[in-house]
């Protein structure tokens, strides 16, 4: 029996149990993926968005800026990679000139500061690749961008150090209330109890809910599809480039990515299989030719990776957030797509406060808000390099070449709290295998490392998911091949 | 008469050659462009031959596969049973390039040798 | 900081030539640093013979070629250092190099031979489409998991492209006991050499599908299947041509790029067209001082002719280190017509030391063609070639005396002629 039962390992799931764990109560996430940041949160732009798009008064309008302004504090204590790059929204037609204003006056009633309307000089000397098209643009100088699963991660091990549990192959299958206490059934078997059920469920949040609440709801799975370039692209654009929607519908963007990379993307496909993030031909055409009308010549040759990401969309279009009108303690964190990474700061401090309004909650005395911070070798000068070297010589053995990363890192990575457990773990933690050569050189490491850390046999070490074994067997002893042969 | 279009594989230039021969007998080599595509021509319609390359375990060493080869090309019906025979086999570190790891490998005169030196685990 | 005369960045095939070369061209000092455990490069996980036909009249596997190096270089005690990453290169070629002994290792080179190789393009680059499921690798990986590591990727194998690491794996994966469902070209032709379509597909029955390719990944942990498309004149996949394989692995062998980063930080010029270095006749790249050679340059066919080459860049990087100064390079060495590109891409028509060999590509296969080399729109050399293919590297030699003999040398130019 636990105080606090939280379904979801994602951004939301994470960052409400890093601002629960502050207070004395027992938390227990569970996730039904083998590590945090499995779903939704994992294969998203990354935008810290400024707040502009909203329309005032929802609850996107009203967190969105909020939480915005957290970060740089966020980033600070948790040790995640942030930066304010800044976003701008193209106008492409002067005849548009007035949606610009008034995106700028929405923003500005959500409580975005700086937003200004620049002209084509101005964007030109921002953005020297902006298309010939673009008139005009919105400038928006306190969006962010994040690493998705960097920042999901930080807030799940602060969670830990500061007591919370993660529990991980844990599907939820049924969920009941039986007077106070709730109870979880789990796709393993298992069965856990709580007095407070929050359901950070993402794609899934919809079938939590409705097992519990007569107010149905309905999670549409909205596939984005995504293209990266390599970082040799860095400076080809500056800034998080949006469009004004066009008679192609809404827009792509095209943006730095806070490691350095360039990403174009997403566009938008409902689709009905909540696990399907697959990447399609048509997809990859439509976003490629709504990022040429941002940005000019781009350097397609320099693409090493594709994805797809699942939103989780609701069809009231904005996030659902609060106690179920028909179940006491039961807490939606549901329908939470875009601005839903930038916001999930502010949406776990207004759960927090859902929850103080019935439950005292006592601070405890020893909260630490400050995640161990992890060593980044390539960001390190040469002193500090030879420093952690001469500490720890794993950290003089690098890995992975692309992205300079050290064997130190990867064995942190993996005993750290909430350590990685398979090569996707690793690459999500420490940008090992994520560079340019996509892990072709250094994944028979990684999964050397993983199997000789974890205890494992080598042939046990996943990519990712449970089945996704990078390795089947040893050498000549499978099958037997000579009369096959013959 | 009877035509046969082969590639040489002797070297990378991989020549085509057309083989002429009547019940047997090579009548003709046109194609290559040096004297080993007439061997390799006669060698490959009568009974061809391969170099097999393939590893066995290591055991103890800095690697755990010790590369090796035949000596020298062995029939080509061999290939299978000469893998699958090296299937089992394993040997100690150190393993020195040129080491006699199975003489005179099904009889054929070629005997499996190793390809690198490895030396022991932890050694330098 | 330390001084070294010659700094080798990589102990593979390259590294190996250059340092016995840089020695044997009297450099005081020479240090070669190489990030894997062991010299040799990417030659010891190529377990299949047929290095060293050229070089040493016989036929070698890949771990034997090297070896011949490595017995050189310790002969001739070349320092080198192992398990060491070189992290950055100056234009005033400064290297900060890494490993666990010796910390961050910071060294003023006379001159630097690269020599770091080249990569595997990955899945991400080309436009297959579909699931995120593991089972899918570049040849060269599933490579080394197999003949170093002694493990197996999978047993059920799609091949997409047919590069000669492509088809190498195909026998070495059947070997090993998967079965080869086909190797998938998208090209009317193979990349490969003649040779290894016989002795690695047709010896085994593995079918090689020319104008095809994959459309299209399916699988949700491992991978279940892939579908197979015929491509049409422009390479573009043709509808109602789909054709689903069952499979859990797919190797990747559609190209190889040099790997430049370290080269670009001490501002030196790429070739567009190769990925590597725009070198002259001395190997020197952009930056004076630092040379390139191997498959850091261009992609070889031959591990021979990277042998020979970085022979010559070493000689050339201790006349560098030595203080001795060249003058310019004042002619370009132009492809013409079919040739995709030479190496070198410019000569000095001063200083003229040895023949100039170059080394090119054509730009489709031809039947009964000549190579023609010209100076100065003459031509100096002919050639008769009844095939000639993009995967085979070509070669023409220019005489010392040939160049020496011209008056003026405006451009020199490689063709294809009829």
């Amino acid at each position: 029996m636990t105080d606090v039962l939280i379904i979801g390992g994602g951004i939301c799931g994470s960052t409400v149990a890093r601002e629960l764990s502050r207070y004395e109560l027992s938390i227990t996430v569970l996730e039904k993926g083998v590590d945090v940041s499995s779903g939704t949160s994992k294969a998203n732009s990354g935008i810290v968005h400024a707040g502009f798009d909203a329309e005032p008064g929802t609850l996107k309008g009203k967190l969105n800026a909020k939480s915005n302004a957290m970060f740089d504090r966020l980033a600070k204590e948790l040790d995640f990679p942030f930066r304010r790059s800044g976003a701008l929204v193209l106008c492409f037609d002067e005849a548009d000139m007035p949606k610009l204003e008034e995106l700028k006056a929405r923003g500005e009633k959500n409580g975005v500061e700086g937003l200004t309307i620049i002209n084509r000089d101005e964007l030109l000397k921002l953005e020297p690749n902006i298309s010939d098209n673009a008139v005009a643009a919105l400038y928006a100088p306190t969006s962010g961008i994040v690493c998705p699963y960097e920042m999901t991660m930080a807030f799940a091990e602060n969670a830990v150090q500061n007591g919370a549990e993660f529990k991980f192959n844990e599907k939820a299958v049924s969920v009941s209330k039986d007077g106070e206490i709730f109870t979880v059934k789990t796709e393993s078997g298992h069965e856990y109890k709580s007095k407070i059920l929050i359901n950070a469920a993402g794609l899934y949040a919809d079938e939590i809910n409705n097992m519990l609440s007569e107010r149905k709801l309905k999670i549409q799975p909205r596939k984005g599809e995504y293209s990266l370039f390599d970082k040799a692209v860095f400076g080809f654009v500056n800034h998080t480039i949006f469009q004004l929607p066009t008679k192609l519908g809404k827009g792509v963007l095209v943006t730095p990515t806070v490691e350095g990379n360039m990403l174009i993307g997403p566009n938008a496909e409902d689709v009905d299989d909540k696990t399907d993030v697959s990447t399609t031909a048509e997809g990859h055409k439509e976003i490629f030719e709504k990022a040429e009308l941002s940005v000019k010549n781009i350097p397609y040759k320099q693409i090493i990776k594709s994805f797809s990401g699942l939103r989780a969309h609701e069809s009231g279009d904005d996030f659902i957030i609060g106690e179920a009108p028909d179940c006491e303690n039961f807490i939606n964190m549901a329908g939470i797509e875009s601005p839903g990474l930038s916001s999930a700061p502010a949406i776990a401090l207004m759960v927090v406060d859902i929850i103080k309004e019935k439950h005292s909650l006592r601070p405890k005395d020893k909260f630490n808000p400050c995640r161990r911070p992890v060593i980044r070798f390539r960001d390190l000068d040469n002193e500090e390099r030879d420093r952690v070297i001469k500490e720890n010589p794993a950290y003089g053995r690098i890995v992975c070449r692309c992205e300079t990363v050290t064997e130190g890192e990867i064995i942190d990575a993996i005993h750290r709290p909430l350590g990685a457990t398979t090569v996707e773990g690793i690459k999500r933690r420490t940008r090992a295998g994520l560079g340019r050569c996509q892990s072709g050189f250094c994944s028979p490491k990684l999964v050397e490392i993983l199997a000789r850390e974890l205890g494992v046999d080598i042939t046990e070490v996943r990519n990712s998911v449970n089945g996704s074994n990078i390795l089947i067997g040893k050498d000549k002893l499978i099958g037997d091949i000579k009369d096959e042969k013959r | 008469m009877e035509k046969h279009e082969m590639i040489c594989i002797c070297c990378p230039r991989g020549c085509y050659l057309t083989v002429t021969s009547e019940n047997g007998d090579i009548k003709e080599i046109i194609g290559n462009r040096c004297r080993r595509g007439e061997t390799y021509a006669r060698e490959e319609l009568i009974s061809p031959v391969r170099v097999v390359t393939t590893t066995v375990r290591l055991n103890d060493g800095k690697i755990p596969m010790l590369p090796v080869k035949t000596s020298k090309a062995i029939p080509k019906s061999l290939i299978f049973d000469c893998i699958d025979m090296l299937r089992d086999v394993s040997v100690n570190a150190p393993a020195c390039i040129g080491d006699v790891i199975i003489p005179n490998v099904l009889g054929t005169g070629a005997d499996i040798i190793a390809t690198r030196s490895i030396g022991k685990k932890d050694e330098d | 900081m330390r001084s070294v005369d010659v700094v080798i960045v990589g102990g593979g095939p390259a590294g190996l030539a250059a340092a016995v070369s840089a020695k044997k061209h009297g450099a005081d000092s020479i240090l070669m640093l190489e990030r894997d455990a062991s010299l040799g490069g990417i030659l010891n996980q190529c377990i299949h013979s047929g290095f060293g036909l050229h070089r040493f009249k016989e036929e070698l596997t890949g771990p034997e070629y090297a070896d011949r190096y490595i017995k050189l270089v310790e002969e001739l005690n070349i320092p080198y250092l192992l398990n060491t990453t070189v992290i950055d290169i100056t234009r005033e070629r400064k290297v900060t190099a890494v490993n666990s002994d010796d910390g961050v290792i910071e060294i003023q080179a006379g001159a630097i031979i690269i020599a770091a190789g080249c990569r595997e393009r990955p899945a991400g680059a080309i436009n297959i489409f579909g699931d995120r499921c593991a089972g899918i690798y570049t040849a060269g990986t599933a490579q080394k998991f197999v003949n170093i590591d002694g493990y197996m990727p999978g047993k059920k194998i799609i091949i997409l492209g047919s590069g000669d690491i492509g088809l190498i794996m195909a026998r070495r994966m059947t070997l090993e006991g998967a079965k080869v469902e086909a190797v998938i070209e998208i090209m009317p032709f193979s990349s490969g050499l003649n040779r290894n379509i016989v002795q690695c597909l047709n010896d085994f029955n593995i079918p090689l599908y020319l104008s095809h390719t994959i459309t299209s990944v399916n699988g949700k942990e491992r991978l279940e299947s892939v579908v197979v498309s015929e491509v049409d004149k422009n390479l573009k996949p043709i509808k109602g041509t789909e054709r689903e394989v069952e499979c859990d692995t797919l190797l990747l062998s559609v190209g190889l790029l040099p790997e430049n980063e370290m080269s670009k930080k001490a501002d030196v010029v790429l070739s567009s067209i190769t990925g590597g270095a725009i070198v002259n006749e001395r190997f020197e790249t952009s930056t004076p001082g630092i040379f390139a050679c191997g498959n850091v340059l261009h992609v070889h066919d031959l591990v021979d002719y990277v042998s020979e080459e970085s022979e010559h860049a070493a000689k050339y990087a201790v006349d560098f280190a030595g203080g001795r100064r060249y003058s310019p390079s004042d002619v370009e060495i132009k492809a013409g017509n079919g040739v995709r590109y030479t190496v070198p891409f410019k000569m000095s028509s001063k200083d003229i030391e040895d023949d100039l060999t170059i080394r090119f590509r054509v730009t489709g296969r031809f039947k009964d063609k000549k190579i023609r080399a010209l100076i100065n729109g003459e031509p100096v050399i002919s050639r008769a070639e009844p095939a000639l293919a993009p995967g085979e590297m070509q070669t023409v030699v220019i005489r010392k005396e040939k160049l020496e003999e011209q008056a003026e040398i405006k451009d020199i130019m490689v063709e294809v002629a009829d």
